[in-house]
């Protein structure tokens, strides 16, 4: 049997950050006290209508803009009908035959459509199910309800849990430079849904496939198509066939498990939305979406790499932050003959790991100025101070910022630069190791750690490893 | 006190502004008026003055419809599932009147939901009709055309879906006038069928419908839909028709129009002719399809419009054991009547997979034909006149069994609404129904292009001149 194929398709569900709902003037929130952001509006008390954001479509024209879609020149919303306590109308207001855009791209991975939509309430049902059958009673909170969402559905491009997860990223990522979504997947600003299926390897057809629902990580959401597509292959190699469902993801064990089919079969009844008006962006509208396009994460990854020499690795990290891969760039500008490789590295290396262990912000929110960052490489770089120091000179940056050069000189940690100071101190380390220099002229390298560490204590970290071990080996003879 | 309930409401706005009259008076006359009301017209009527304001009405009391939201005053769209309920805010149309100086008279009764032509599918009892209380008044917003006829209130307004000012307002012998669609806000405006509800007044005259309009017209923030409109909307001053070209349908219906209606509806035309107008045949192909396709159209978008009403955040609700979803049909099934129970279930029907296009689908090319038959004839012609109604008001539960019978109703009035043009309803004539009776008020509907409204007016108010229609209620007709 040739082997199975994965055939994956993502739905991409990008809360906006506008300051008002999609449809009414409330402020949309995350965490506050529950149903507090209402309006007769949004709770769809008798008489009233729905007002579309402008800022909504406004940062929907840009994620079009940035996917390289294709704005419908007259979009439609509709209406999406069904009954469920999250939804104070019963209906959805949604885009459905004539999205906002379509045909667009990211990554190498065809975008299929991308439209507007409002998202609905936050449902607790109690009981022990968790769902709404068989509750005895259902809570639930208006805050989020009617808050603007971008809807964006790929073609079933990607081919591995692997991939779909790196591809979710970028654009996490992407979203997150324009400005427009805080895009964070645990709070459910974004929200990843995977349709997933296989087919024998080199084969057009596509195969039954499945839903899957309720991953909210990048690691979940690998975790549960590596785990869905375990199940069909091994599936169709015994023989069975794909049923069409939907899956719930359990972040628990990791297991899937189907919805039942009642809580599945909807018949929307979509018709045209009577209370709005076409959505016509004009010519002006469309330009200010594409021309307020910042460098999107796929052009300055290609940009650092290519241009700057900076490692792949590394333009992956800066890149995977804005405001990281900002602080780079201003770290970078301020830095005199340092090259933006070295920085790249300060940044995702030394800077990362301090502030990791500080428990803090990233780069930009910390107290180290991108301008000390570039201060000290370049004094490391110069020699001025050891690369110890410099770790040194880092740890009182994150702890309290200030001026790296003013750091060296408060704590004495300029390098030696004496040679005539340096060679007595190398000296006097021989002379106290009699030993370790006997074991060197006879040949044993290793050795010579015990004399380096020696001046190292004596300077205080202050003299350059490769001069001191120039200076022994000239002390002894060799 | 008789001379002031006399007045129009725009001699009695003239005459508070030139202070030759009490505002106080004026209202403390009206509100004893509404307190006779035997028809159960009302649904709430006011115990006292709310603040005023000076405008164009100042001083004006006006009935409302109960389908307007009106801030902390019970809202009930004439249901039982929204008993009792107080909104939160006020409608946009109502806002517009007690700006400019109008005040709330009170609440008038109506079809549940909007959805009738007599009446009688309010939760809260029928509305009598003044000339004959065993007659309908004509629906939905039977209330508000029965106070202004019944002399319960100087003016009110309703809403209009298919014919809900109109017909009524036929029946009631008043001035009923259905705007452009989108020119007055549909904010706070309970929907029935969204893209055909629109809000307008029931006067006893032309003028008064004019200046009601005036005020509550324009483009309004809360509602996408709605255009205003432009250069606003002056008292109508015309006294002949000279120059104007009136155009009949040609596929009138003649076998469903009553013998009396129609001979009214002749001399009317006559009296158009003597005051300079031509009348003419023209096309309207479509139009007698249109009562098929708007029981297609309101009935899905009022499934959608009415499936809020769930006893969660508002309103009436009847606890179920079990969850939640039972908790709605036991609360949806004991607070909906009967008809709005029918109309959703068409609704769903008609937008239900794999029969959208069937039914919905089709509907919406029949009302594109329909707007394109009117926009054929306005190329010849000025006006479309019809008779408003088929017949005279029926009698109370004379066509409850029967809903196809009661849809007919609107077949006059239905083309109209659905290509979203203005169409006033004048009192023409008195007429016996067939088969004999009372004499009633017969009316005359006359359709101009959209946002036309000023031209309309101008030429509603010539020919109600030339009428001259002053019967009234009680003077030897029944009831």
């Amino acid at each position: 049997m040739a082997e199975l194929e994965a055939v994956i398709g993502l739905e991409i569900h990008v809360q906006l950050s506008t300051r008002t709902k999609m449809f009414c003037g409330c402020e949309p929130s995350f965490g506050d006290e529950p149903n507090v952001h209402t309006c007769p509006v949004c709770l769809a008390h008798p008489g009233v209508l729905p007002v579309p954001n402008e800022e909504a479509i406004r940062y929907a024209l840009k994620i079009a803009a940035a996917l390289e879609c294709k704005v419908a020149p007259r979009s439609i919303f509709h209406r999406k009908n069904y009954f469920y306590p999250d939804n104070p109308k019963a209906y959805q207001i949604s885009q459905y035959d004539l999205p906002l855009a379509v045909n667009g791209r990211l990554g190498g991975i065809r975008i299929h459509r991308a439209h507007l939509e409002e998202d609905a309430a936050k449902t607790i049902h109690l009981g022990e199910s968790g769902r709404i059958h068989g509750s005895g009673a259902s809570l639930v909170d208006f805050n989020r309800g009617g808050t603007p969402l971008v809807e964006i559905v790929t073609e079933p491009d990607l081919r591995g849990a692997a991939e779909a997860a790196s591809w979710a990223r970028l654009l996490r990522t992407t979203v997150r430079q324009l400005g427009v979504s805080d895009v964070n997947m645990e709070e459910g600003s974004l929200r990843v849904d995977a349709n997933v299926s296989v087919r024998p390897a080199g084969t057009e057809a596509l195969g039954t496939k499945t839903e899957l629902k309720n991953m909210n990580s990048f690691r979940f959401l690998e975790r549960g198509i590596g785990a869905e597509l375990s199940r069909q292959r091994e599936l169709i190699e015994t023989g069975g066939s794909i049923v069409q469902e939907t899956l719930h993801f359990h972040p628990e064990d990791g297991s899937l498990t189907p919805l039942r089919s009642k809580e599945e079969a909807h018949d929307y009844r979509y018709f045209p939305e009577p209370d709005l008006v076409p959505l016509v962006p004009t010519e002006a509208m469309l330009r200010e979406a594409r021309e307020s396009l910042p460098e999107l994460p796929e052009a300055r990854l290609k940009r650092y790499r290519d241009e700057l020499g900076v490692a792949e690795d590394a333009a992956a990290v800066l890149v995977a932050d804005p405001e990281t891969a900002d602080y780079f760039e201003r770290a970078t500008d301020a830095a005199a003959g340092v090259e933006p490789r070295a920085i790249a590295n300060w940044v995702t290396g030394e800077l990362a790991a301090a502030l990791r262990q500080e428990g803090g912000d990233g780069a930009a929110g910390s107290k180290v100025e991108p301008e000390a960052l570039a201060s000290l490489a370049a004094l490391v770089q110069e020699k001025k101070i050891s690369h110890g120091s410099g770790k040194q000179v880092l740890a009182t940056l994150v702890a309290e910022g200030g001026d790296p050069a003013a750091i060296v000189e408060r704590e004495g940690l300029a390098q030696i630069s004496n040679s005539g100071e340096l060679e007595a101190i190398v000296a006097a380390a021989v002379e106290a190791n009699p030993e370790a220099a006997e074991q060197i002229r006879a040949g044993n390298q290793k050795a010579i750690g015990a004399i380096v560490g020696a001046v190292m204590k004596e300077t205080k970290g202050r003299a350059d490893g490769g001069e001191v071990n120039r200076l022994i080996k000239q002390t002894l003879g060799l | 006190m008789t001379e002031l309930l006399e007045m129009s409401v725009a001699e009695a706005a003239t005459r508070i502004q030139a202070v030759e009259l009490s505002r106080e008076e004026y209202f403390e006359a009206w509100r004893e008026a509404a307190a006779q009301d035997e028809l159960n017209a009302y649904l709430w009527r006011a115990e006292d003055r709310a603040v005023e304001s000076d405008g164009p009405l100042a001083g004006v009391p006006i009935a409302i419809k109960d389908l307007f939201c009106t801030e902390a005053i019970q809202t009930t769209a004439g249901s039982r599932i929204l008993e009792g309920h107080r909104p939160l805010y006020t409608a946009t149309a109502v806002r517009r009147l007690t700006e400019a100086g109008a005040e709330v008279l009170g609440k008038t009764n109506m079809d549940e939901f909007a959805m009738g032509s007599s009446n009688e599918n309010s939760a809260y009892g029928p509305v009598r009709n003044p000339w004959d209380r065993e007659r309908v008044p004509g629906g939905s917003s039977g209330g508000s055309a029965a106070v202004v006829a019944g002399s319960l209130a100087p003016c009110a307004i309703g809403t209009d879906t298919g014919g809900s000012i109109r017909q009524p307002a036929a029946l009631c012998g008043v001035v009923g006038l259905k705007p452009t669609y989108g020119a007055i806000s549909r904010y706070g405006m309970i929907a029935f069928a969204s893209s055909l509800d629109q809000c307008g007044p029931l006067t006893r005259n032309v003028a008064d419908a004019a200046l009601l309009l005036a005020a509550m017209q324009g483009r309004d923030p809360c509602d996408s839909t709605s255009l205003g409109i432009e250069g606003g909307i002056k008292a109508p001053s015309r006294e002949d028709l000279k120059g104007l070209r009136f155009a009949v349908p040609a596929e009138l219906g003649g076998d469903t129009i009553e013998a009396g209606v129609r001979a009214v509806f002749e001399a009317t035309l006559r009296r158009i002719e003597e005051l300079g107008g031509e009348i003419a045949e023209a096309p309207l192909p479509h139009a007698e399809h249109g009562i098929s396709a708007y029981y297609m159209i309101a009935p899905a978008e009022a499934s959608s419009n009415l499936a809020r009403y769930d006893g969660v955040r508002y309103g009436m609700r009847v606890e179920a054991e079990g969850d939640v979803i039972e908790m709605y049909e036991a609360t949806r099934a004991a607070g909906f009547g009967d008809e709005v129970k029918r109309r959703i279930m068409l609704g769903t029907y008609a937008l239900s997979s794999g029969y959208y296009e069937a039914y919905y689908g089709r509907a919406q090319r029949v009302r594109t034909k329909i707007a394109a038959d009117f926009a054929a004839a306005f190329e010849d012609f000025d006006f479309v006149v019809t008779p408003t109604s088929p017949s005279v008001a029926f009698g109370l539960g004379e066509k409850t069994d029967d809903p196809l019978a009661m849809y007919m109703n609107d077949f006059f009035t239905v083309p109209m609404s659905l290509a979203g043009i203005p169409a006033i309803s004048i009192p023409a004539g008195l007429a016996e129904p067939d088969g004999g009776g009372p004499r009633l008020p017969v009316g005359f509907q006359i359709a101009a292009p959209a946002l036309a409204e000023q031209r309309l007016l101008d030429a509603a108010h010539a020919l109600e001149r030339a009428i001259g229609f002053d019967a009234k209620p009680g003077e030897g007709s029944g009831g």
